[in-house]
């Protein structure tokens, strides 16, 4: 099963390579990792995605609670949560009929164009993973010249919060 | 007024009632060294490894519960202390070790004696911390050994660039400290152990099966009211000996690869298993598939991660285990269940017809010293009241089976790791920790030589230890498993070209004796532990290919023990090959 992880991590020096190597040592799954600090300048926030069964998930969220930098996580699987992720795609739009079809997907997915030369566009888009797989999977083969993902983000949804 | 980080470093170390400070000098750490020159109240010992300071700091704090205390220098100072800090790590032993770091505005350019400490301990330590400022110092150490000392104990490093020991600060020691993402202290939930206490009194073949984590956590005093209370066969792990009184009738002996044949039984039948402060670990369990097959299974542990990590568990409980078991005491005593006398008697009658397969009995030679015999020995003229350290392989099996420890933290052993060269300065710690106890450090010929320096600080700290060396001149576990799995094709496991280990011991300044007769092995106990004040480094010359019974093969179940003599039989399936 995938599971979306957030934490609040101490804004330490190698508080991150904590929870990576925590990872690589007992052979954990990380899909993505996304870390940025957050309005209380002591803590980052981590949003991380991994998959396993249930009992190497519980494992996994008990070793990283076990992180002495770690303040508090979630699993936002567990409840209704938003999750988004952004992506800046460079497509191959060297004639007018390739730019136009470029112009319309990009519509279609709710992308925009934020950059445009004789040859390409560099679209940027935001949506689930899923969304961004797909509007991949909609380009011609060998269209897509570059791509760069940010992992997937998360908030659960309604009144609840992870704070300290 | 203001101090200099060095001096700072030292007046922690005194504010938080360091004995001892295990420790070798170097260029990053000179600063911290010229403070300790200056003070009295901390006593440095001066090792030959840095390796032996972990392992001394380690013995001391097995001993006495409390954190052992480590400096290295930076570089080859620290990397020489990783196996020390790793060996402590797998056994949840406190210890707060200071490494010296090259200072900070060289660090990340390959300068000398540079390594990323920090990267290279972290998955070793409970935690570590790089003090970047004087400022931080103070604090930093104060976390340090809170983090080590509380909750599920643990190793803390704390690296100190060099500048950060010669700049001041204004010494301020935090008397408490508080941190938002670490809170140790852990009572157990009272529903989850009623629901414990009612599974265990409902029990028709209960068996309480305990750790290291009685221990560390110093509750072997509630244990044993609790095991009293109920009348249930108690057995111990590798490194819960001593929790439960061996001497006492309701304990079964060691569980595990090499346990006795009815604690394994009994655990391989029982209905109702209750594991406080251990963590079914794979030298434990055997193959998880055919281990306990029909209990339920009560866990106490304070570390939420060692719950329900290897085997699925029934009722888990988190808390201090010196805390769940006086609860579990009381609602027994309270409560007007009682446990099923009935079920017990039978239960018990089984035991004991598991008991008198005498899984341990071994036949004693006239001629050859039998490893076994010197350690009921050994038991004997000590009155079982000895502190043992023991290095890794043969003989550490045969000092846990024979001698019968009756108190905790007078077995000292590198059981998570497996660390050769653990015994001798571990055993250098203990005796500093326990002047008044006589310490002695089984090991084998092998082991001995991987930490052998160390006689030389004995001498100089006067930490008296008798050597119980077991020489076989093998490496003898290998060579038991090369015997078993590897059809005798005995590869680089006999140690050749021995020193002759009476010399050594001379020229180290100790007593030095050699005994190859059985008749002579209580004498030279008896002679050696009169000699109070000296070290006696005893070689025997033990059955060279003698092995370690009963057996259960890597993979095999608990009910799957080989039993003794020489020609047994044992193998193991193609999946156990792949096991260590
Ligand atoms: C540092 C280290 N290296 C290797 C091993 C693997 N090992 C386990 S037991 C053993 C043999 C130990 O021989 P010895 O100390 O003579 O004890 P004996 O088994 O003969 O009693 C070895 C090599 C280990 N545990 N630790």
């Amino acid at each position: 099963m995938r599971h979306i992880i957030s934490i609040l991590l101490e804004n330490e020096p190698g508080a991150l390579s904590r929870v990576a190597g925590l990872f690589s040592a007992r052979g954990y799954n990380i899909e993505s990792l996304a870390v940025a600090p957050t309005e209380d300048e002591s803590l980052s926030r981590l949003t991380l995605v991994t998959t396993g069964t249930e009992d190497i998930v519980e494992q996994i969220i008990k070793q990283l609670n076990k992180l002495i930098d770690v303040v508090k996580l979630v699993d936002l699987t567990e409840g209704a949560h938003i999750e988004r992720e952004l992506m800046l795609a460079k497509i191959r739009a060297n004639a007018a009929e390739k730019r136009s079809e470029v112009m319309r997907l990009a519509e279609i997915f709710r992308g925009r164009i934020i950059d445009v030369t004789d040859s390409n566009y560099t679209v940027e888009l935001t949506g689930t993973g899923h969304k961004l797989d797909a509007f991949l999977q909609s380009l011609e083969p060998g269209d897509l010249l570059e791509v760069v993902r940010s992992g997937v983000s998360g908030i659960a949804r309604g009144q609840k919060g992870l704070r300290v | 007024m203001e101090l200099t980080g060095a001096e700072i470093t030292v007046r922690c170390l005194q504010e938080e009632g360091v004995e001892f400070l295990f420790g070798y000098p170097g260029g990053a750490v000179l600063h911290i060294y010229d403070a300790i020159f200056q003070q009295d109240s901390v006593l440095h010992v001066l090792v030959r490894h840095e390796q032996a300071a972990t392992h001394a700091a380690d013995g001391y704090a097995r001993a006495t519960g409390k954190p052992g205390v480590v400096l290295v220098t930076s570089g080859p100072g620290l990397t020489n202390a990783v196996t020390g800090i790793a060996t402590a790590y797998m056994d949840s032993i406190p210890m707060v070790i200071l490494s010296g770091q090259v200072p900070t505005k060289l660090i990340g350019n390959d300068a000398f004696q540079e390594v990323d400490s920090v990267g290279i301990t972290r998955p070793c330590v409970k935690h570590n911390f790089l003090v970047k400022s004087t400022e931080d110092l103070a604090e930093t150490i104060k976390k340090a050994f809170y983090i080590a000392s509380t909750g599920r104990p643990g190793p803390v490093l704390v690296d100190i660039p060099k500048d950060v020991t010669v700049n001041t600060a204004e010494f301020v020691y935090p008397k408490k400290i508080k941190m938002r993402s670490y809170n140790p202290t852990l009572k157990g939930h009272t529903g989850q152990i009623k629901k414990a206490v009612d599974l265990m009194l409902g029990a028709k073949r209960p068996m309480m099966y305990t750790g290291g984590g009685v221990i560390l956590g110093g509750a072997s005093q509630e244990l044993v009211t609790l095991c009293k209370a109920l009348g249930y066969p108690v057995t111990n792990t590798l490194m819960g000996l001593g929790a439960y009184p061996a001497t006492d009738a309701q304990f079964v002996g060691m569980l595990g690869m090499h346990g006795t044949y009815e604690a394994n039984m009994a655990m391989h039948n029982t209905d109702v298993l209750v594991a406080i402060g251990a963590r079914f670990d794979d030298r434990v369990t055997g193959d998880l598939q055919k281990f306990c097959p029909v209990a339920k299974i009560v866990q106490v542990d304070i570390d939420p991660s060692s719950i329900a990590k290897n085997v699925k568990v029934d009722v888990p409980i988190v808390g201090d285990v010196k805390g769940v078991l006086n609860s579990m005491a009381e609602m027994v005593k309270d409560g007007d269940r009682k446990p099923d006398a009935d079920a017990l008697a039978a239960w018990w009658a089984q035991i004991d017809e598991w008991r008198k397969i005498d899984s341990l009995g071994f036949t004693a030679s006239d001629t050859l010293i039998k490893p076994q015999y010197v350690v009921q020995k050994l038991y004997e003229v000590t009155e079982g009241k000895a502190i043992v350290t023991s290095d890794v392989g043969q003989h550490q099996m045969w000092a846990a089976q024979y001698y019968h420890f009756d108190q905790p933290r007078r077995w000292i052993n590198s059981g998570g790791l497996g660390t050769m060269g653990f015994g001798l300065p571990a055993a250098m710690g203990a005796k500093l920790g326990c002047p008044d106890l006589d310490v002695a450090c089984v090991t084998g010929e092998g082991s001995i030589q991987m930490m052998l320096q160390e006689l030389s600080t004995m001498l100089q700290y006067q930490t008296p230890v008798k050597v119980v060396n077991l020489n076989n001149k093998y490496l003898g576990m290998v060579r038991q498993w090369q015997e078993f799995f590897y059809q005798k094709r005995y590869s680089m496991s006999y140690m050749d070209a021995l020193p002759d280990f009476v010399k050594l011991a001379e020229s180290y300044g100790h007593v030095g004796m050699l005994i190859d007769k059985p008749g002579d092995v209580e004498g030279a106990l008896r002679e050696a532990f009169g000699l109070k004040d000296r070290t006696v480094f005893l070689d025997f010359l033990t059955d060279p290919e003698e092995n370690v019974f009963p057996m259960i093969p890597s993979g095999g179940g608990h009910n799957e023990m080989i039993l003794g003599g020489r020609d047994a039989m044992v193998s193991t399936s193609e999946e156990g090959m792949v096991l260590v």
